[in-house]
């Protein structure tokens, strides 16, 4: 049995043996003690840094989106408001066979290609038990199709968003402007704390002005989550603080009028709460419906809106600068007689046409066929029949630095101040202006031509609802604004810093010659002036395209409509105690008279007959808080 | 041997008839039942209370328990006898892994026998530390070199064929295991001086020709997990993470944040141990570690009055070496040791260990159900 070896002795072998295994005890417990003070370690000294680390591990912050703030006109009309979207989701998890599943909703709800091929990129990058969006927007019918068949969608899931809506669509588009999704460039810019949980943001109008007030503070939740991100509980909230609901001095009724009577047009219309600055209607025509932009535009919509040769992208209210043609001619004359360049009892003799001393070339009458106005044509002829040779002959007495410098106090040439982004500030052209733009000195002929708001001058809509709301108001300077309160609290009216101080008499001579306009049976807008119930102050206005040769006729049949003069209005009413002024542009719409009066017309008629006594009461009430209104005339 | 049958027969007249008629250990039963259920408790907690891991495990517990006690019914000398069958059947089927094993995360570990898979390292883990028991019984001690270098062939060829796997983790064990064998023989201290060194000088060269870059790579993530915090080092972050946090007596039963929200990786397998300690903090880890040792020095008991060299040496080694597991198992979870795929016995889930740990606690119990000679100490 035993080989190589002469004895084995068992005695010697059990007491090796023990010896061995009681120097492997020693070992065991050796290294048993080596274990254990690891896990003290780990366990006791370290304790707090590792609750630490496993705290970081499972509790996550997550942001709860705010509620934007809604918008309302002043009767409360709800013009912004969040409505719940839903969208069909999948959940790939819990699908199993998306393909599948995608087929069978298909026959059920018709999927697009595009949402598939949608789905299919963002599936690749889920998470597996996140929802994945398959098709939003869904309609009232497909969710109830979706209900009834959910025993045969396993995997789906219909979720809901607030999503901003605009239930008058194209009445307020470019005012209210609309939310998108927040893109690269705007990334940059914003305090991504705040944005938390948001991905929509103000793009235009209104809602990219008051964007911080309607967005609200983002609220928090703190959630723990397993390790592949999947929220297990809600262990602590922290509310959004909803944003602050807006008021604004819109009237959707007018803007709808005001709509309506642009609607064939390319044009804008600007009226203005005499008293407050108060922006009772903006119009921008074309318009088109906001909510396209809230979910996404499709390119192919998106480029319809961009290519149209009518441009309803353009906000022509705040952004479209025009000359501003005759309907700066009661300002014009204002300045000169405030100015004392020529009296009430001055008066010209028009032949049709106004030759300046060392210029071969007149200046045409626009009624120089019929042999100009004749005899005696004081200011408020001239301003009563648009006279224009009054004008170039007054304009360059009056010199263009008076005329800049006095236009400028009624909004003319610099930004109004609207709480609106992106307002043009027009042109009001003087000396420096035109060096610096043209590289010219400037000439008599360039004042005679801004006589007649021609030449270098150009005015938004807006600047002249501005103009006449500073005429109507007998100089207050009142900046125009659209919001009127935020969550209830009004907010007050705000006035030009340089006060305008005309004599009384000049302003009731020009209130008088503008009131002549529409009710005298020589004035040019006496057209609109039938079965009115009251005293309507206007001035029409027709802007150049194009220059027509001193020697040519201007016949609109035989040049193409885009070429036509721009019709203009300027208005306020009631003339013996303002409420409304307004400005309006529409383009080759060639007669302020025919094609841009009756329009105004038609809104202060709206606004007059809404204009009850006891919301006046309301109006002077509220008024009369802002007692530290620089009001020096009245 | 022969000459203390007369013994023998005196000793099974006046001893325990109840050990030598069903060679049953209650103490040893009782010890591994106390740990399957610890076990048990903790692999509910740990596989995210689904019974479907504690039902399958308790099922395997039971087949083991059953075999352990099939096992025990067969007297020491038939394995003393059969070892170099059983070692070469080892061997076969080690060199059969190579060339027709299937393949599973990159390493080939199991043989496909049609009806069943298993992994034939596991009977390795029993073969190796036997054939060298039976091999060194018969020889002097302590161990001249010829029989020093004879056991180490013994042991190399497996572990070569292991490593080839590749295995590295059960290799050394199987090495390890042999080792044992070597040592509890009387393996002169020079030779042990001699293996320690060697293994100093031998590390350089296993890390250039032998360890893989993906063994290397554990090796350097224990080193400092956190410059690979999301890959490599993923692990070892978490399950140092989930024992701190579970301080010293724990977050509760089943309310451990690291292993239920599955930031612990391989929870209810090989870091199991970390779901323990989450849950049950630096007591319940004192706790395991004592049911740990009760069951390593009952073993050691249990060797320390086998009646033959070969019960010895083959007692001695299961119990080491059951020891080895646990403690590779506790150190590379928390970090004192690379990440090698070492479960921690009876608790990690997992069929073939379970089968590989029972069949050696059932020689144990053979062993020790041997009918004992006058003067041994019990």
């Amino acid at each position: 049995m035993l080989r190589d070896n002469a004895i084995s002795d068992p005695r010697q072998e059990q007491r090796v043996f023990s010896m061995r295994v009681m120097l492997s005890l020693c070992i065991v417990l050796g290294l048993t003690s080596i274990v254990l003070f690891r896990y003290f370690d780990l366990q006791i000294n370290r304790h707090l840094d590792y609750v630490t680390n496993s705290n970081k591990n499972r509790i996550h912050i997550r942001s709860v989106a705010p509620t934007r703030g809604l918008i309302f006109d002043r009767h409360g009309q709800l013009l912004a408001d969040n409505r719940p979207a839903f969208t069909l989701n999948i959940i790939p998890e819990s699908a199993k066979d998306t393909d599948q599943l995608i087929a069978r909703l298909d026959t059920l709800l018709s999927i697009s290609e595009k949402d598939i091929a949608r789905f299919k990129r963002r599936e690749k990058r889920s998470k597996g038990f996140a929802p994945v969006p398959l098709k939003y927007n869904l309609t009232e019918q497909e969710r109830a199709i979706l209900a009834v068949n959910s025993h045969l969608l396993k995997g789906t899931e219909v979720s809901a968003q607030l999503m901003r809506f605009y239930p008058q669509r194209e009445l307020l588009t470019h005012t209210l402007g609309y939310v998108g999704r927040i893109n690269d460039r705007e990334i940059k810019n914003i305090d991504p704390e705040s944005y938390r949980g948001t991905d929509f943001i103000g793009k235009i109008g209104l809602e990219k002005y008051y964007e911080e007030t309607l967005l609200g503070k983002v609220g928090t939740e703190q959630v723990e989550t397993d390790a592949r991100g999947r929220v297990m509980r809600v262990l602590g909230k922290r509310d959004p603080v909803s944003g602050s609901n807006l008021t604004v001095h819109i009237d959707s009724q007018l803007q709808r009028v005001a709509l309506d009577a642009l609607k064939d047009e390319r044009g804008a219309l600007v009226a203005i709460d005499v008293k407050t600055g108060g922006i009772l209607s903006m119009v921008s025509t074309p318009s088109y419906d906001p909510n396209l932009f809230t979910s996404g535009i499709s390119q192919k919509q998106y480029d319809g809106l961009l290519n149209s040769p009518d441009r309803p992208l353009f906000n022509r209210a705040l952004r479209g600068q025009y000359p501003p043609g005759s309907t700066v001619k009661p300002l014009f004359g204002l300045i000169g007689l405030q100015h004392k360049v020529y009296d009430m009892d001055y008066s010209i003799y028009d032949p049709g046409y106004f030759f300046m001393e060392g210029i071969k070339r007149p200046w045409r009458d626009h009624n120089a066929d019929q042999g100009g106005h004749g005899y005696g044509v004081d200011l408020a002829e001239a301003i009563i029949e648009s006279c224009d040779v009054f004008f170039y002959t007054t304009g360059v007495k009056t010199g263009i630095d008076l005329l800049s410098k006095e236009s400028a106090l009624f909004g003319l040439g610099d930004v109004t101040g609207i709480d609106l982004p992106g307002e043009k500030r027009g042109i009001m052209p003087t000396r420096a202006w035109k060096k610096d733009n043209r590289r010219q000195d400037w000439f008599n002929g360039d004042t005679i031509n801004m006589s007649i708001g021609q030449g270098f001058m150009l005015t938004t809509p807006l600047q002249l609802a501005v103009m006449s709301a500073r005429i109507a108001s007998r100089g207050k300077t009142v900046i125009p604004k659209l919001l009127k309160s935020i969550d209830g609290e009004d907010i007050a009216p705000e006035f030009a810093p340089d006060p305008i101080q005309y004599d009384d008499k000049y302003w009731d001579y020009i209130h008088q010659a503008m009131v002549d306009v529409v009710h005298s049976e020589k004035g040019t807008a006496r057209g609109i002036s039938q079965g009115i119930s009251y005293k309507l102050a206007g001035k029409t206005g027709t802007a150049q395209v194009i220059s027509i040769h001193e020697k040519d006729k201007y016949d609109s049949s035989k040049i193409d409509k885009s070429k036509w003069d721009h019709a203009l209005f300027v208005a306020f009413a009631p003339a013996d105690n303002p409420q409304i002024a307004l400005g309006l542009i529409v383009e080759n719409g060639e007669h302020g008279s025919r094609t841009a009066a009756p329009i105004a017309r038609k809104v202060i008629d709206t606004y007059l007959a809404s204009y009850t006594p006891s919301r006046m009461h309301n109006d002077a009430s509220r008024l009369a808080k802002y007692s530290t209104a620089p009001t020096e005339d009245n | 041997m022969y000459k203390y049958d007369f013994v023998r027969q005196l000793d099974t007249k006046g001893g325990d008839r109840r050990q030598n008629v069903l060679h049953i250990d209650f103490t040893l039963l009782i010890i591994l039942l106390v740990l399957c259920m610890t076990g048990l408790f903790v692999l509910y907690s740990a596989s995210e209370q689904s019974l479907y891991y504690v039902k399958r495990q308790a099922t395997f517990m039971l087949t083991g328990f059953a075999g352990m006690l099939i096992v025990a019914q067969f007297p020491v000398r038939f394995w003393e006898r059969w070892a170099a069958l059983f070692y070469a059947s080892a061997l076969i089927a080690l060199a059969a892994v190579l060339f027709f094993g299937v393949e599973a995360k990159g390493a080939t570990r199991w043989l496909n026998l049609g009806f069943a898979r298993f992994q034939p390292s596991e009977i390795a883990k029993i073969a190796v530390p036997m054939m060298v028991s039976a091999y060194l019984s018969r020889r002097v001690i302590p161990p001249k070199l010829k029989h020093v270098a004879g056991a180490l062939l013994i042991v190399a060829i497996p572990a070569f064929l292991i490593i080839r796997q590749p295995d590295l983790g059960t290799s050394i064990l199987v090495f390890t295991s042999g080792f044992f064998v070597l040592f509890l023989a009387g393996l002169r201290k020079r030779y042990l001086a001699g293996a320690f060194f060697g293994v100093l000088a031998a590390a350089p060269l296993l890390w250039l020709y032998v360890m893989r870059d993906y063994q290397k790579q554990r090796v350097l993530t224990l080193l400092s997990p956190e410059d690979d915090k999301f890959g490599a080092g993923w692990n070892i972050i978490q399950s140092t993470t989930a024992i701190g946090s579970g301080g010293f007596s724990g977050k509760g039963w089943t309310e451990g944040t690291q292993s239920q929200l599955n930031f612990l990786p391989e929870s209810h397998t090989d870091f199991i141990i970390a779901v323990l300690a989450e849950e049950f903090g630096l007591l319940g880890v004192i706790g395991l570690c004592t049911i740990y040792l009760l069951l390593v020095g009952y073993c050691m008991i249990i060797a320390i009055n086998a009646q033959s060299q070969f019960a010895r040496l083959m007692a001695g080694s299961i119990s080491l070496t059951f020891f080895i597991y646990m403690f590779v198992n506790m150190s590379m979870v928390s970090g004192l040791l690379p990440v090698v795929g070492v479960p921690l016995p009876l608790v990690s889930y997992g069929g073939s260990a379970i089968v590989t740990l029972f069949f050696g606690f059932g020689i144990l119990m053979a062993i020790s159900s041997e009918p004992k000679r006058i003067g041994s100490w019990r």
